[in-house]
C-alpha cells in the first residue's frame, strides 16, 4: 500500500487516537514510508507458496490443564487508574 | 404474502477445564472479583500465552460429536477491538483455520427429525464481566481467558421452536460428552442469533438482523417469535428492513436496535505470533476419539429397539447419562426391561431428586432392583409392598429379600387368611355392596382397597378381587 492509499483518520480511529491535523500529516508521511519499505516484498514471486502461520517451524506447544496460583487481587489492581469493590473502574460503558 | 424465517446461530460455550485457556488461573465461577487473574489474562506487557491442551482436546472432541472434519492444521488469530472487558485489546480466536468445521447435528423437532449443518466450531477466549454503576462501570477479569467454543450453524433453522429444540439437543450432546457443564445460570452458554425473512419459497436471503448475547433458550425462542412478527410487519407495511444488531429486552419482551459503535467492523485479524499452530498427530486424535460417546438421540433409539422401551422412557434415560448407565448395567438381565425402566425412572430417579442424592451414592447394588422385581414377579410381594421395600432399600441399602423377611411383608395368598378380611370389608360397607349388586362394578375396587388396608398391603390383590366377586354374586 502506498502512502496515497492510507486513510490516516480511519487508522487513527481504529486505534482510538485523537490526532491533531499536524500529527495527521506527520504520521501519515511516516507510515507511508514504512508501507513503501514493506512493499518491496511484492517484488518476490510467492506463487504456489502456502502462507505460513508462523515464522518458527514449530507446532503443538501446549501446557497441561493444571491450576497454578493466581496473583493477589490487590497486586492485580495496583496499576488500575480507579478501583472499587475489587473491580477495575472504567468510564461508564454504554451499550 | 407468506414469509418464511431463516435463522443461523452462533453458540458460545465455556469449556469444562480446570484452568484457563492461556494461563494456569482457575476456570471457576463465583470466585471473588479479580481473584483468578494473572499477568497473562490481564494482558500485561511481556507475557506469553500457552494453549491449554485439554481445551484443544475438548474442541476436537466436539468436532467428532458434531460429525465435523478435523483439519490437519489449526491456528490462532488476533481479533482486534477496544472494549473494557478485553484487556489485551484483542481477542485470541481462530479465524481462517479453525480446529474443526463442516459437520451437522441431528435432533427431534416438530414431531420429526431435522439436521442442521455446522459451519465450524472454533476455540477462543472469554472476556471479563462488566458491572454497571451510575457513573462508572467495573470490570472483573476472572472470566477473561476462560476457554470458549463458538459453534456456528449454517442458516438451516426455520422456526423459533426448531431453534429451541436444536439448542437443547446441542446442550445434551455437550454435557454428556463432558465438553461443558452448559450451566445457563452461570452464563456458560450464550447465543448470537442471525435472523431474516423472505417470501416463502424464495432462494435469496433477506436482510439479516443479529440479536446479540442471549443467555437463555426460552429467551432465544421468544426473541425469534417477536422478531419474525416485527420483520413481517415492516415488510407488509411497505417498509425496508435494516441490516442491524438488536438486543433482546427480557423484561419488555421486545428487541430493540443497538446503537452501533462502528459503521462496519474492522477487526484486522492477523495470525497470533505468540502461539504456534496446532497439527494433531494420529495418536493424539486417537486419544480424543476414545472419548467419543454414544449421542443421546442414537442412545434413545437403541434403548427403544433393544429393550422395547416407550419413547418417553428411552428419552429420559438417554438424557441422563448416569441414570441410563444404571439402567443398562442391569437391563440385560431383567425379565421385563420396560418394567425395570419404569422403576428406575419413577422410583429411583424420584428418590434421588427428593433426597438430593447422586446416583453414585445409592446404597444398594444395582442388581438389588432385579431382586425386587423378581419378588413381585413371583407373587411373593404385591406391587404396593414393593414400593415400601424400595423405600427401605434406598434408605438402608438392605437387600429386598431381607427387608421382606424382617418386616414380614410376604404377600398373603392363603385363602383361609384372606376370607375373614373380605367378610369384614363386606360387612362394614353395606352401601358399597348394594352399589355393586346394582351394577356399579367399580365399587368392587373400593372393597378391594379396604381388604388391602386390613391386610396392611400384604394381601394378594388378584386373589382378593376374585374372592370378593365370588362372595357378592
Amino acid at each position: 500500500m502506498a502512502a496515497a492509499d492510507l486513510d490516516i483518520q480511519y487508522v487513527a480511529h481504529l486505534a482510538r487516537l485523537d490526532l491533531t491535523p499536524d500529527e495527521e500529516a506527520r504520521f501519515s508521511a511516516q507510515l507511508g514510508r514504512i508501507l513503501d519499505y514493506i512493499a518491496q516484498l511484492r517484488e518476490l514471486s510467492v506463487d504456489g507458496i502456502e502462507p505460513t502461520a508462523h515464522a518458527v517451524p514449530l507446532v503443538n506447544v501446549t501446557r497441561p490443564d493444571e491450576v497454578r496460583p493466581s496473583m493477589p487481587t490487590r497486586a492485580a489492581l495496583r496499576n488500575a487508574p480507579a478501583q472499587a469493590n475489587d473491580l477495575f473502574l472504567v468510564p461508564k460503558i454504554v451499550e | 404474502m407468506e414469509y418464511e424465517v431463516v435463522i443461523g446461530l452462533e453458540t458460545h460455550v465455556q469449556l469444562r477445564t480446570r484452568s484457563k485457556m492461556w494461563c494456569g488461573c482457575a476456570n471457576e465461577f463465583g470466585a471473588p472479583p479479580n481473584a483468578n487473574v494473572c499477568p497473562v489474562c490481564l494482558g500485561l506487557p511481556g507475557v506469553l500465552p500457552v494453549a491449554n491442551e485439554e481445551a484443544l482436546r475438548l474442541t476436537v472432541l466436539t468436532g467428532f460429536l458434531l460429525h465435523c472434519a478435523v483439519p490437519e492444521l489449526a491456528k490462532f488469530d488476533r481479533k482486534n477491538y477496544f472494549y473494557p472487558d478485553m484487556p489485551k485489546n484483542y481477542q485470541i480466536t481462530q479465524y481462517d483455520r479453525p480446529s474443526t468445521a463442516n459437520g451437522w447435528v441431528e435432533f427431534e423437532t416438530g414431531g420429526g427429525r431435522a439436521r442442521v449443518r455446522i459451519a465450524r466450531a472454533h476455540l477462543e477466549e472469554d472476556v471479563g464481566k462488566n458491572f454497571h454503576y451510575d457513573r462508572y462501570s467495573g470490570v472483573d477479569f476472572n472470566r477473561a481467558g476462560v476457554p470458549l467454543l463458538e459453534i456456528v450453524t449454517e442458516p438451516d433453522l426455520r422456526s423459533a421452536e426448531m431453534v429451541y429444540d436444536y439448542l437443547n439437543a446441542l446442550k445434551d450432546i455437550l454435557r454428556q460428552g463432558g465438553i461443558s457443564d452448559c450451566d445457563m445460570e452461570k452464563g456458560m452458554v450464550r447465543c448470537d442469533v442471525n435472523v431474516s425473512i423472505r417470501p416463502a419459497g424464495a432462494s435469496e436471503l433477506g436482510r439479516k438482523v443479529e440479536i446479540k448475547n442471549m443467555n437463555s433458550f426460552s429467551g432465544v425462542r421468544k426473541a425469534l417469535e417477536y422478531e419474525y412478527a416485527r420483520q413481517v410487519e415492516v415488510l407488509c407495511g411497505g417498509g425496508q428492513l435494516a441490516q442491524e444488531t438488536r438486543r433482546w429486552d427480557d423484561a419488555a419482551e421486545i428487541t430493540e436496535s443497538m446503537r452501533t459503535k462502528e459503521q462496519a467492523h474492522d477487526y484486522r485479524y492477523f495470525p497470533e505470533p505468540d502461539l504456534m499452530p496446532f497439527a494433531p498427530t494420529d495418536a493424539w486424535l486417537g486419544e480424543v476419539q476414545a472419548r467419543v460417546i454414544e449421542l443421546p438421540l442414537a442412545r434413545k433409539e437403541r434403548l427403544m429397539r433393544q429393550y422395547g422401551l416407550p419413547a418417553a422412557d428411552a428419552e429420559t434415560l438417554a438424557g441422563d447419562a448416569a441414570l441410563g448407565a444404571f439402567f443398562e448395567g442391569i437391563a440385560p438381565r431383567a425379565k421385563q426391561p420396560r418394567i425395570l425402566a419404569n422403576w428406575v425412572i419413577n422410583n429411583l430417579r424420584a428418590r434421588l431428586a427428593e433426597t438430593s442424592t447422586s446416583i453414585q451414592a445409592v446404597k444398594f447394588p444395582p442388581a438389588a432392583m432385579l431382586e425386587l422385581l423378581e419378588l413381585v414377579d413371583t407373587g411373593r410381594i404385591s406391587g404396593r409392598i414393593a414400593q415400601e421395600v424400595f423405600a427401605e432399600m434406598f434408605a438402608t441399602g438392605d437387600a429386598p429379600e431381607h427387608i421382606v423377611a424382617r418386616k414380614g411383608l410376604v404377600q398373603v395368598s392363603d385363602a383361609a387368611a384372606l376370607e375373614p378380611l373380605c367378610d369384614a370389608a363386606i360387612a362394614a360397607h353395606p352401601r358399597t355392596v348394594a352399589d355393586y349388586r346394582a351394577g356399579k362394578t367399580a365399587a368392587l375396587n373400593f372393597l378391594k382397597g379396604q381388604v388391602m388396608k386390613l391386610s396392611h398391603g400384604k394381601a394378594n390383590p388378584n386373589l382378593v378381587g376374585e374372592m370378593l366377586q365370588r362372595k357378592l354374586q
